[in-house]
Parts: structure tokens; C-alpha cells; sequence
């Protein structure tokens, strides 16, 4: 092949549709790896500090679509302190620097100042798309830097980020000449819109796909825009709490009727019980529904809409809906393939009407099941065993019992035999969250039979290290694994070390491993960055005693260390590969071994 | 033979003064599972930067197991708590919170306020406006010369309109009046 003139091979690596082949074509020689790395659209970053920015975008010069992410996963969950790191500006000034053709970027997990957007916004005269997910720092002015200068923007999408809100007039940025509009989510940002801008904007984006408001937008102004999108396909609803005027929600109901291409509805922020039923004559046309902030809404409002929407394939909900509502959804939805229960009460132990028997009859009604996050009171094996059985297509599952190490609620066990047969029945499962009782067993049997499991969490579980090292060892297809409060220590931190080459990261939280465990780690695998962050009193006192080591990532340790304290527990450790060395934007409680 | 442990109490060699009960003292722990437990502590220890208070503190308040908080646990996004938190923190905001409106008559030299709140209907609402504004009503029905000395009370909703009071249940009236205006008699018509 490597006669082929190169127009030629570029186009046959055109068809590899995932980033893992084409990273592959591109080891097998050096005319393929320049062919492919000039002609490589779109570069997946699943670690910021994996890479240098610099080396990307002079490797891939010609990028279009850039995806990066940045904090580890339970940051989500405030286990990451503020200031830990994932900005996003030295990639946005490099991009800008080197590939300024770039069009897409979507950034999970980042710290964006106004500043970043302001740089992206003037620096791709061909920027289409930006995606930012669950990121923070910015405001609504960076939101006005992108809408006026981003002349050609197809999609603004703002899932969950912590957005400043400065004020309404950040919509009205948008140029009349913008036309181009496909897609616009600005349901995360707090305060007001001007309508009469909003109203404006909509009119003039005739290939308006999806559109999802912010809870600040009146049912009047719904009405009003979708009059304008009849070839909406996906809405994120505003306020429907407003008093109850019978005119508007008439209104909206017709509206909506027109709106024959709609498939996925969201937002529901606070909706009253009694604007539901104005929604249910595009019920049967909806394949995905998200009900999850709407804890005004009881079971009966949810089955009453749900038992309606026959096509669904993903359904977002409360645990509001109570066991009962999920047998009517079991009954309705035959074509289910992704679930997600959300709990309504944060407290640890609280109260759910949720049980396993919801899940068993989920699992019963839906044989597409396929995805599953799913918070509830309780759970037994018995139920799991059931469940695996019906549904051996589990890709993701993630099941939390809110109170930690709860046991079998019927036999009083460890839950081991449940997510036992969960793994053994599930031979494509490639994510999996556990809670409840479990012992060593259950990894034990994750090592045997998860072969293809990529992302693993574990909370409350486990007795010792052989655990965390059944998995280490039998799961050839680990990327990442994260852990709190288990117990497990240096040996099992140590008894792959060469496993974490092969893995995105590794974390570790309220476990037993130590600093000397650590530093041999450090020492041992020079191809990792091993970062421990401390709570407040023990950081003080590794600064004195390491000062000096501070700005070294290489460290050799005498296995006769003397240091007592090197035996203090670490707090959290974040372990990953990278080939970028220690990185020099840390805080100074986090110290990189 | 069964022991029965209150009776002991009684018998039970103390060093207080007679009179004085070991109830307080006693510390009933309740059984949060071991992991719980240790999450506990160190949640505390965060938030209050010392060493971790006894289980005892925790129990004072409450017969029942306290809600307890565990860091992140359980795992929800902090943008779903935070986004349901600032919801139920405006409910209860509006539910305390005064609900103030100007009051203006026409004729009057300077507006009132009320808080409308204060009043479960409009009755009490058309008394308490009477008796804001009782000196301007009898001075109003002296200059009328025996005509109408009868007043229409009127309010502007969300979208700027004047409306009359009374058409619509109490509960939406409040959640839409901006502002209150008391007409004379002869332009309510």
C-alpha cells in the first residue's frame, strides 16, 4: 500500500471512523503517520495533562473538531478541590497559534475563563461548534464573545456548566446576519433572557434542530418560538409554573402539535401538575424524555405522561415515580434502552420510593436495555440475578444504594453474587458503578469475567488488596478506575505497575495507601504523573519535610527510608500516563511526586 | 430471669449528687455501618477544621438517625443539587418573604405600602386600604358634595396592565400585582 500515491491512502483512512484505528495506521510507518496527521479531522484529548497542547496541534495541524477533557470524574461529585487545574486556555492559545481552521471544540470538565472564550472567538474565522460540558469560570460576557464574532456558529451547547450570569444581554450579541444556528442549549445559565431578543433570534434560524431553554423563559414566549421551529426535533422546555392561564397552555399546545419532528423533550424545571396534560399529544412521537428537575411532579402525573410515550428509547426521571410508575413504564415503553432514576433526597440514607423491584421490572418490560444509572433504597441479589438475566445487553450499568455498604435487604449478604451475575451475563458491559455490601468476591469475579469493562467506580467496598488486584489483573481492557473508601493499599497500588501505561488514570480516595507507596510508584513508572493532594494539616507538614522535592517528578526512594511519615495515609491520589511530565500549573496542595 | 435494666438504674453506684440523672451523660450512639462512619468523620473534620467531634455531638439533637452528610455521597452531579437547592431556597423565600407593593390613590399627596401578605383575602385588603388612606377617602367624599364617594381598587400585573381587584383567586392576585391603585368613583366607570 505504501506505493499508492498519498491522496490515496488519505482517503482509504477516511473511512476509519475511530480515533483508535486511525492512531493505529499511524504506527505502522512514517509515510502513514504523515498522511494520517495531516489528514486527521478530528483529535480526541481524554486527559488534558496526558499531552502537551503544543505537540497536538503541531502533530495535527489541519484539525477541525478538537475534544478535550480535563478533571477526573469525581470531581463531579466535589471529591477534586476548587483550583485543582483542567484549563482550557493553553489549549484554546495554542489551537490558536497553529490550526486555525479549527471549527469544533468541546471541552467536559474545564476550567474556561471569559478570556479563553473571547481568544476562541476571534481567533477561527470558521468556528462552528462549541460543546461545553459540566466546565466553569466563564460568564455570560464570554457567551456575548462567542455569539457576535462567531459568524458561521452552528451550536452553542451548555450542558451543566457553572455559568456567572452578567445580565440578559449576552443573547442579543447574536448578529441579524446569524443564520446559521442548528443547535442552542443555554439551560444552565440562571438568570433572564430577553425574550424579545430570543424571539428574534429563533425567526431567523430556519435549520433550528435543537433548542433548550433556561428555566427564566415564560410559556408565552415557548409558544411564540415554536411557531416559529416546526422542524424542532429537540426541546428543553422553560418555565412551566407560570400562574396558571389557560389561554397560554392552550397556546403551547397547539404549538407544539406543529412541531412534528420532535423526539427528545427536557426541562420540566418546578412544572405544575397541571400543565402536564397539555404535553401529552406529542407523547407518542417522543423517544427521549427527561423529567429529572421536576420534583413537583408525583407518580401519578409521570405514569400518567409516561404510559403515553410508547416510542421511548431514554427516559430521564425522579425516584418520585416509586416502583409502581417504573411497572407502568416496564408495561409502556417497550423499546427502552436507557434509564436513569435520579434520586430526589441528597441526604446519605435517605428515603426513596425506589426499591429493586422497580429495576426487575424494568429489566422484564425493556429487553433493549442496554444503559442504567439507577439510585434506590435497596437491592438484593436476588434481584440482580433477574436482571442479568433479562438483560444481557448491559453496556453501562450503574447502580447506587444511597445508604454505603448497605447489605441484601431479604438475606442480609454482601451483594457480591448479584453484580457477580451482572458481569458473568453481560459480556459487552463496558462501564460499571457498584454500592451496597461487597466483599473481595466481587472483584474477583469482575477479574474473571469483565473482559471488555473500560471504566470501573467503587465506593464502600472490598476487604483487602487482593480486590483492587483481581481487577488490576484480569480486566485487559481497564482505562479507568476510581476508588473511595476502600481498603486497599500499597501492595495492591503496587502489584501492576505496569498496568497504569495501558490505563487513562487511576484515583484513589480514603484508601490506605501511603506516601511511601507513592513515591515507589513514582520511581518506578517515570511514564506517570502520581499526584496526591492532602487535607489541610497533613499537606503542611510534607511541605517541610519535602520541600525540597516539590519540583521533582523523578524520585528514587531507598526502600530503607527511615522517614516515618512517608507511612502517613495519602488523602487522594490521581494517577495517569502522560507524556507531557509533571505539569507546572498545579496548586500547591496538590504535590506530583 | 430477665434483667430489667431500668430497675438497675436505680441501684446503680454514681458519684453525682442524689437527684442528678446520668441520662444526659449517656451517649447513645446509633449504628451507622463502619464506613459510613469514618466518612462522617472526616466530613466533619472538613467542615470544621478540628479533630473529629464524638459521635455523641451528632446524637444530642435528634432520637432519630440524623440525616447525615458524606462527601460526595451520594454521587450526584453538583449541578443537580445546587439547581434543586436554589429552587427549594426560592420557595421558601417567597413563602417568608413580605410581599411588598406600592399603594397610590388618586389624590393623595404620597403612596403606601403594604405587604400583602398580611391578608388572607381581599376583604382584609379592602379594609387595610381603607384605614391607610381614611383621611384622604373623607376628605375625597367632603369635596364630592354628597356624590360618589365610592372607590375602585385597582392593580398592575407582570405585563404592565390595569386590572380591577376581585376577579381572580387571592393566591394568583398576589403572585401577579405589581402595584396597587385606588381610583375615584367617577373614573372606575
Amino acid at each position: 500500500m505504501t506505493y499508492f500515491p498519498e491522496e490515496v491512502v488519505e482517503h482509504i483512512f477516511s473511512f476509519l471512523p475511530s480515533h483508535s484505528d486511525r492512531n493505529t495506521v499511524s504506527l505502522v510507518c512514517k509515510v502513514w503517520y504523515e498522511v494520517e496527521r495531516l489528514s486527521r479531522r478530528a483529535v480526541f484529548v481524554g486527559n488534558c495533562y496526558a499531552v502537551r497542547p503544543e505537540r497536538v496541534v503541531l502533530r495535527f495541524p489541519n484539525v477541525k473538531a478538537l475534544t478535550v477533557k480535563g478533571k477526573p470524574h469525581f470531581a463531579d461529585f466535589n471529591l477534586v478541590p476548587p483550583d485543582w487545574g483542567g484549563y482550557a486556555g493553553p489549549w484554546i492559545e495554542a489551537a490558536a497559534r497553529s490550526c486555525v481552521g479549527l471549527e469544533e471544540l468541546r471541552m467536559k470538565r474545564m476550567v474556561v475563563s471569559d478570556e479563553n472564550l473571547e481568544l476562541l472567538a476571534r481567533s477561527f474565522p470558521r468556528f462552528k461548534v462549541l460543546v461545553l460540558i459540566s466546565c466553569e469560570g466563564f460568564s455570560t460576557d464570554g457567551l456575548a464573545a462567542i455569539a457576535s464574532h462567531c459568524k458561521l456558529l452552528r451550536e452553542l451547547d451548555l450542558q451543566e456548566n457553572d455559568v456567572e450570569d452578567r445580565g440578559p444581554r449576552w443573547l442579543s450579541f447574536f448578529p441579524d446576519s446569524c443564520t446559521s444556528l442548528v443547535s442552542l442549549n443555554f439551560a444552565c445559565i440562571k438568570g433572564e433572557v430577553n425574550s424579545g431578543a430570543l424571539e428574534r433570534l429563533v425567526a431567523r434560524s430556519p435549520n433550528l434542530r435543537s433548542l433548550r431553554l433556561n428555566r427564566s423563559v415564560s410559556v408565552d414566549t415557548l409558544s411564540k418560538i415554536l411557531v416559529r421551529t416546526p422542524n424542532l426535533e429537540d426541546l428543553g422546555t422553560g418555565n412551566l409554573t407560570d400562574e396558571f392561564q389557560a389561554e397560554s397552555y392552550a397556546r403551547l399546545t397547539s404549538a407544539l402539535e406543529k412541531c412534528k419532528m420532535l423526539r427528545s423533550l427536557s426541562g420540566f424545571w418546578d412544572a405544575s401538575p397541571i400543565c402536564v396534560p397539555y404535553i401529552y399529544p406529542l407523547c407518542h412521537q417522543l423517544t427521549g424524555l427527561n423529567l429529572s428537575y421536576t420534583p413537583t411532579l408525583d407518580y401519578s402525573d409521570l405514569t400518567k405522561m409516561v404510559s403515553r410515550c410508547v416510542k421511548l428509547q431514554r427516559l430521564w426521571v425522579l425516584d418520585c415515580i416509586s416502583d409502581k410508575g417504573l411497572q407502568v413504564v416496564a408495561s409502556s415503553c417497550k423499546d427502552l434502552q436507557e434509564l436513569r432514576v435520579f434520586p430526589s433526597d441528597f441526604y446519605v440514607a435517605g428515603a426513596s420510593a425506589v426499591t429493586e423491584e422497580g429495576l426487575v421490572a424494568i429489566s422484564s418490560g425493556c429487553p433493549k436495555l442496554s444503559s442504567l444509572l439507577y439510585f434506590c433504597h435497596q437491592m438484593t441479589n436476588e434481584a440482580l440475578i433477574t436482571v442479568a438475566k433479562n438483560c444481557p445487553n448491559f453496556i453501562r450499568f450503574r447502580l447506587c444504594i444511597l445508604e454505603p455498604k448497605k447489605p441484601d435487604a431479604m438475606t442480609g449478604q454482601p451483594l457480591d453474587e448479584g453484580f457477580g451475575a451482572i458481569v458473568r451475563e453481560c459480556k459487552g458491559l463496558r462501564r460499571l458503578s457498584m454500592s451496597g455490601l461487597l466483599t473481595d468476591k466481587v472483584f474477583m469475579y469482575i477479574g474473571k469475567y469483565a473482559k471488555y469493562l473500560e471504566m470501573l467506580s467503587i465506593a464502600f467496598a472490598g476487604d483487602s488488596d487482593k480486590g483492587m488486584m483481581d481487577v488490576m489483573n484480569g480486566c485487559k481492557n481497564l482505562r479507568k478506575l476510581e476508588i473511595r473508601d476502600s481498603p486497599f493499599g500499597d501492595v495492591a497500588l503496587l502489584g501492576n505497575v505496569a498496568k497504569y501505561e495501558t490505563m487513562r488514570s487511576l484515583w484513589m480516595s480514603s484508601c490506605n495507601v501511603t506516601l511511601k507507596g507513592c513515591q515507589v510508584l513514582a520511581s518506578k513508572m517515570p511514564m506517570l504523573n502520581v499526584e496526591i493532594m492532602n487535607e489541610l494539616d497533613g499537606s503542611s507538614e510534607m511541605e517541610e519535610n519535602h520541600a525540597d522535592l516539590s519540583k521533582v517528578d523523578k524520585l528514587y526512594v531507598s526502600e530503607m527510608e527511615e522517614n516515618h511519615t512517608d507511612l502517613s495515609k495519602v488523602d487522594k491520589l490521581y494517577v495517569y500516563r502522560t507524556t507531557a511530565g509533571a505539569r507546572d500549573d498545579a496548586p500547591n496542595f496538590v504535590k506530583i511526586l | 430471669m430477665e434483667i430489667d435494666a431500668d430497675n438497675l438504674s436505680a441501684t446503680e453506684l454514681r458519684l453525682g449528687l442524689p437527684g442528678t440523672s446520668s441520662s444526659d451523660d449517656w451517649q447513645k450512639k446509633p449504628s451507622p455501618s463502619v464506613g459510613a462512619k469514618r466518612a462522617l468523620d472526616d466530613t466533619r473534620s472538613e467542615a470544621s477544621g478540628t479533630s473529629p467531634a464524638t459521635a455523641g455531638d451528632l446524637d444530642h439533637d435528634t432520637a432519630a438517625p440524623p440525616k447525615a452528610q458524606v462527601v460526595g455521597w451520594p454521587p450526584v452531579r453538583a449541578y443537580r443539587k445546587n439547581t434543586f437547592q436554589a429552587a427549594a431556597a426560592a420557595k421558601k423565600a417567597e413563602q417568608q418573604g413580605g410581599l411588598y407593593v406600592k399603594v397610590s390613590m388618586d389624590g393623595a399627596p404620597y403612596l403606601r405600602k403594604v405587604d400583602l401578605r398580611m391578608y388572607k383575602g381581599y376583604r382584609e385588603l379592602s379594609d387595610a386600604l381603607d384605614a391607610l388612606f381614611t383621611k384622604s377617602i373623607s376628605a375625597a367624599a367632603a369635596a364630592a358634595e354628597g356624590g360618589e364617594h365610592q372607590h375602585a381598587i385597582a392593580y398592575e400585573d407582570k405585563d404592565g396592565d390595569l386590572m380591577l381587584v376581585g376577579d381572580v383567586p387571592w393566591d394568583m392576585f398576589i403572585s401577579s400585582c405589581k402595584k396597587l391603585r385606588i381610583m375615584k368613583g367617577s373614573e372606575a366607570r
